[in-house]
């Protein structure tokens, strides 16, 4: 007697559907691929570390929660294209300033219309240095960002938004970006209702949206145990939810989720844990998928560290990444979960190309790496007291595996010392680079926030940039970038991002290794699982068996 | 200490006094003929012979005992591969870790198959042997010494004494081993060369409260003894005492938690390992191979019997060692 | 005894004091800013570092922090944690939850351990005893991380005779298989113990002369041997509860227990310094009970023990 829990789940929410309809509530009629939509579906989730306002939540956990609860001026497909959602349009002509008009009669979940001010006011407050909101910078581009966030300021109000009326406000950016309005289906852009702002705590155990989903009840969120949701009948999108609710079941580690997973006690797992990688197909059969999302994995090597500068340091990065057999590592320690990297972005985005001129330094070639190194060693001879590390985390994620196979490649190949490096915190190996104290490398991980290719360019290898953790500097680089951002069409941008990414491929200040491929399961309970561009289930779309 | 070896010698029957009950069945007293039951060979003393001490009492019941012969041969076996590693292994240590093999099963030249990562198991196994003792063996040594010596004091002075060191042994058992480790690997000695001492120091660091409320209770059970009583009352100072009668009888709990802490402390390496705060993952011991080999435990587990077993074999070996050693120091229980 | 049970307990005070003391510093002392914790992998402003440190008095120096902290217990208010969520309201979520499951790894391991070391003392070197340490062996050199996980998948996927995660409710059934799991190192420990104590005691004075008075087997082992023979087990369990409460981070990780341990790691990784203090705190509070509880305990096993 082992199928208790989920089949009294099941029941309850049978339960829970009939007394939605009842009240009047129609959105869960239609049925999609066969499907029953009266099920409730437990997905995994992780405990957000913040309270559940948009600009304070910068991780996964409180970032799935947000996407279903809220929903923004636009959302974005399975494949990452924006779709007008709370905006009737967003029109520009110079790709500086916009004008955002919003649909009429949409409201938050009690009872408040959706205006022009619930996004003027909240993007206000993730703004403004005096609420220290962790994604402030997401407004850097809006004019007049720079005296709301500089520290100390007492500014609450950024000069480049402007409340027209109750549908309509305009923005106007410090300079152009043509992909801007790309951004605004992430997280930090959602609106607020006026209750948010009178006490965002409150408002954060609670939070209000207008998304297809709302929080079941007050306290749904059972920190570190589940969070329950049930779908908003209010909410008239495409996003529509085709299931009687979501409950995210909160798991320390994806290991033992997978184990809830197939013993049917969980729905869905959006993560296979490195550890079962090698046998979910099994377990799973037809209940799998692999599904490429916009994520890479890089190892960062800093310009300050003396090998790795210079004519020297350059011809050094382009023979580690020519020694790393990307395709044997994919597909050994992986199991083909991964994608061999053939740029600095993931195929997933618009205007990803996989043959860039230079493309050709990420491709194994032991012997070319072998020459590289010689040569480097002409220049200046390696100093080998201070043999190349590769640091990672130890406390979240699982890399020590691939870590130890690229260490053992670079060894293997290019017959130097090279070693992986612990961290046993994250917040160690982030304060190093932070301040500039690494002594090896770094392994980074990159996940879009918003489906662009500037979104994995501009933020991580721009001169000055807040993750720029290897201090690349490249003013042709940097030139390139802002004339992508300045381009009037999203294909002229891409066109000069590539360009840009040319230099990349050239100097390597990181070494891409290989694109995310998310890789997931669900249970014989639930039907129409799809995966993301971002690697998150389309939850509002699964169904019952 | 050899038992009294007066016979009873009834010569009469007991006059019964006067408020002793009398059987109504009268009880016929048997004496046996000291001919026909003669004084065995070790219920004799030799008063003139000079009086052993209790390690060289103990010493001379050890070296009689197989239990401590099979498993000193073993321990001698094991350090042997310590030292000697290359007689064992044709791979160097470290290298040749090749992806097309990972996972591999037993080949020519490498009979126990192969990691994750495509490294000879028996090379890891083999190289692993010197780490994982010296981080068990020393960790062990040093909280023997550490705690033997503050539960030692703390259970036999008591009072303030007691009150002082017991309650710090509560701090440092409370503290939690991985905020401890964390600090001490940043320590400016250790950040350099992060080694097996490292983690021996922060494992003796957080390892010694157990030992010390162990031997406290053990020193606090004997310090009353007979035996104990008798020797102070002769005139051995309080700390001759400690040293002399009380330690040598509270040493066997003692043992028993040294003898599997050794284990503990050689599995904890790779649990601290898995916090990333353990051994550098080039440095090759059994705790690092058995956590890198957990993920693939279901496709791969013959990649965690070996260095398990390793492991088991070690443990195995010292228990042994510590129940003769315990058999011999105890005077009631050695064999005649 | 009285007075001295008096003094137990203030001695808790410098306890207190020197722990939180100790703890505090070493998490001041933990590599790595704590915002940077906070902030993740995308980083944050240098106004938002500044205004995060501001929020949790990471901008003093250490005694003012320290000083801070204590102010706020002494006026029963333990703040928030970097979440922004009272950590006496944290408390009170996971304690429970851990204080069954820890309870119920003691119980289950003081009964086996027990039991089967007697029976392996009395007959040592017997196959019993033989059979007993290998199964010992096998929970030491095993580490907790693949035990757990064998047993979960085994138990709780395969034969699916429980789940194999706990929920929130954490119901005894649930807590049986993770207890079962926690025990299992410290039975070894046990089982060694009793085993080692019954084989000194059995051939003691006392014990000849109790059977010589004619006592059944069953009560000379009951009565004499396995009595005086448990003050060192007894000194175990006391020091395995506190170890138990604080340290099954492996276990709750491995069966989604929402308890101190991993509450606790995540604080320590975090660098949440009023969190980690206020559950060490805690947690040495717990142990001194226990082993004032112990000590108590010889005086009742061994009436030689006495305290003033």
């Amino acid at each position: 007697m082992r199928f208790t829990r989920n089949s009294k789940m099941l029941s309850v929410a049978a339960i829970a559907v009939l007394s939605l309809s009842a009240c009047g509530g129609g959105s869960t009629e239609s049925s999609t691929g066969g499907g029953t939509t009266d099920a409730v579906i437990v997905v995994d989730g992780s405990e957000p570390q913040n309270p559940l306002i948009p600009t304070s939540t910068n991780e996964v956990g409180g970032g799935a929660i947000l996407d279903l609860i809220f929903a923004g001026l636009v959302s974005y497909d399975a494949d990452g294209k924006p779709e007008n959602e709370m905006a009737e349009s967003i029109e520009t002509e110079d790709a500086q300033n916009y004008t955002i008009t919003l649909k009429e009669g949409k409201t938050f979940t009690n009872g408040d219309p959706v205006t022009a001010s619930s996004f003027v006011d909240a993007w206000n407050y993730g703004a403004a240095a005096k609420n220290a909101q962790l994604s402030s910078y997401f407004f850097e581009s809006i004019e007049g960002y720079d005296e709301a966030s500089a520290e100390g300021s007492t500014v609450e109000t950024m000069s480049g938004l402007t409340v027209v009326d109750d549908r309509t406000f305009t923005v106007k950016l410090a300079q152009p970006e043509s992909d801007w309005p790309l951004r605004l289906g992430y997280s930090a852009f959602f609106p607020l209702p006026a209750a948010a702002l009178q006490d965002p705590a409150a408002f954060g155990e609670n939070p209000i949206g207008n998304g297809p989903y709302k929080f079941a009840s007050e306290g749904a969120w059972q920190h570190n145990q589940q969070i329950e949701l049930v779908p908003n009948d209010e909410y008239e999108g495409t996003q529509a939810a085709q299931n009687a609710g979501v409950t995210f079941k909160i798991y320390q580690n994806d290991t033992t989720a997978y184990q809830d997973l197939i013993s049917d006690n969980l729905d869905v797992l959006k993560t296979i844990p490195t550890s079962d990688i090698k046998n979910f197909k099994n377990d799973l059969g037809e209940r799998s998928i692999e599904s490429p999302y916009a994520g890479n994995q890089t190892i960062a090597i800093p310009y300050y560290l003396p090998n790795w500068d210079g004519e020297a340091g350059k011809l050094r990065r382009q023979a580690i990444s020519m020694a790393i057999n990307r395709e044997e590592i994919t597909s050994v320690i992986f199991n083909n979960g991964r994608t061999p990297a053939k740029d600095f972005t993931a195929p997933v985005l618009d205007g990803y190309s996989e043959d860039l001129p230079g493309s050709e330094n990420l491709e194994y070639n032991p012997e070319k790496a072998k020459q590289l190194w010689e040569d480097a060693e002409e220049i200046s001879p390696y100093d080998e007291s201070q043999p190349l590390t590769i640091g990672y985390n130890a406390d979240k994620g699982d890399h020590k595996t691939w870590v130890e196979a690229v260490v053992n490649n670079i060894k293997n190949d290019l017959g130097i010392e090279v070693a992986g490096k612990p961290y046993a915190t994250f917040k160690e190996a982030r304060t190093e680079a932070t301040e500039e104290t690494l002594t090896g490398s770094l392994r980074a991980g990159w996940q879009a926030d918003y489906p662009s290719l500037y979104n994995f360019l501009g933020p991580i290898y721009a001169t000055g940039a807040g993750s720029n953790d290897a201090r690349y500097s490249n003013a042709e680089f940097d030139q390139e970038l802002t004339d992508g951002l300045a381009a009037s069409t999203v294909e002229e941008g891409n066109e000069a991002m590539n360009k840009a990414q040319e230099q990349l491929l050239e100097d390597l200040p990181a070494i891409p290794l290989w694109y995310q491929v998310a890789q997931g399961g669900w249970s014989n309970n639930v039907d129409n699982v799809e995966f993301g561009w971002n690697g998150v289930p389309l939850y509002y779309a699964i169904t019952g068996k | 200490m050899p038992e009294p070896t007066s016979l009873p010698a009834p010569t009469e029957a007991p006059t019964p006094m006067a408020r002793t009950k009398t059987s109504a069945y009268p009880i016929e007293h048997f004496v046996a003929d000291p001919d026909e039951t003669p004084v065995r060979a070790t219920d004799s003393t030799v008063s003139d012979a000079a009086p052993r001490s209790l390690w060289s009492e103990a010493w001379r019941s050890l070296r009689r005992q197989p239990l401590f012969i099979i498993s000193a041969v073993l321990i001698l076996a094991v350090i042997f591969v310590a030292l000697f590693p290359g007689l064992f292994t044709n791979e160097p240590p470290n290298e040749n870790c090749l992806l097309a093999n990972s996972d591999g099963g037993p080949a020519p030249g490498h009979p126990l198959g192969f990691t994750v990562q495509g490294c000879d198991i028996l090379s890891r196994v083999v190289h692993g042997t010197q780490s994982s003792l010296t981080v068990g063996l020393f960790a062990t040594i040093g909280v023997v010494l550490i705690g033997g010596l503050i539960g030692a004091l703390a259970g036999f002075f008591g009072g303030w004494v007691d009150a002082i060191l017991a309650r710090v042994g509560d701090i440092f058992f409370a503290l939690p081993l991985i905020l401890g480790a964390i600090v001490v690997v940043q320590l400016p000695v250790f950040q350099q060369n992060r080694n097996v001492w490292t983690l021996v120091v922060i494992l003796v660091t957080f390892g010694w409260p157990q030992i010390a409320r162990i031997t406290r209770a053990a020193v606090m059970e004997v310090r009353n003894a007979d035996f104990v009583t008798a020797a102070r009352s002769l005139g051995v100072s309080p700390l001759g005492a400690l040293v002399k009668h009380v330690i040598p009888n509270a040493l066997a709990p003692v043992i028993v938690i040294a003898t599997i802490s050794l284990g503990t402390f050689i599995v904890a390496e790779s649990t601290l390992s898995f916090l990333g705060i353990g051994l550098p993952p080039d440095v090759m011991s059994w705790g690092n191979d058995i956590f890198s080999a957990k993920p693939s435990l279901r496709s791969n587990p013959m990649a965690i019997f070996w260095p398990g077993l390793a492991l088991s074999i070690t443990v195995l070996s010292f228990i042994m060692l510590g129940d003769a050693l315990r058999d011999a120091l105890d005077p009631k229980a050695r064999k005649r | 005894m009285v007075w001295y049970i008096v003094r137990r307990f203030l001695q808790l005070i410098p306890v207190f004091l020197g722990a939180t003391l100790l703890v505090y510093f070493l998490v001041f002392s933990l590599p790595g800013d704590a915002t940077a914790a906070i902030c993740g992998e995308r980083g944050c402003t240098p106004a938002v570092v500044a205004g995060l440190r501001e929020q949790y008095n990471l901008d003093q120096p250490f005694w003012i922090q320290y000083l801070l902290y204590l102010k706020g217990v002494l006026t029963f208010d333990l703040g928030v944690n970097f979440s922004g969520r009272p950590i006496a309201t944290i408390i009170a979520e996971v304690f429970p939850t851990t204080a069954k499951l820890a309870v119920m790894a003691l119980v289950i391991e003081a009964f086996f351990g027990i039991v089967f070391g007697l029976i392996a003392g009395l007959r040592k070197g017997k196959i019993f005893d033989s059979s007993v340490l290998v199964l010992s062996l096998v929970v030491i050199a095993v580490p907790i991380f693949v035990l757990g996980f064998l047993m979960q998948f085994l138990i709780g996927v395969k034969l699916q005779w429980t789940n194999p995660t706990v929920s929130g409710n954490a119901t005894f059934s649930e807590l049986l298989l993770p207890a079962v799991v926690l025990g299992l190192v410290s039975f070894a420990y046990v089982l060694r113990l009793t085993r080692t104590s019954i084989i000194e005691n059995v051939n003691a004075d006392y014990v000849r002369t109790a059977t010589a008075k004619g006592l059944s087997r069953r009560r000379v082992v009951v009565v004499h041997v396995l009595r005086n023979s448990l003050i060192p087990v007894v000194t175990f369990l006391g020091a395995d509860l506190g170890a138990l409460m604080g340290g099954a981070i492996v276990t709750e990780g491995i069966f989604n227990v929402n308890g101190v341990g991993n509450t606790l790691y995540r604080a320590v990784l975090n660098g949440d310094g009023p969190m980690v203090v206020s559950i060490v705190t805690f947690l040495i509070l717990i142990f001194c009970l226990a082993n004032l509880l112990v000590d108590l305990l010889y005086a009742w096993l061994d009436p030689r023990i006495r305290y003033a």
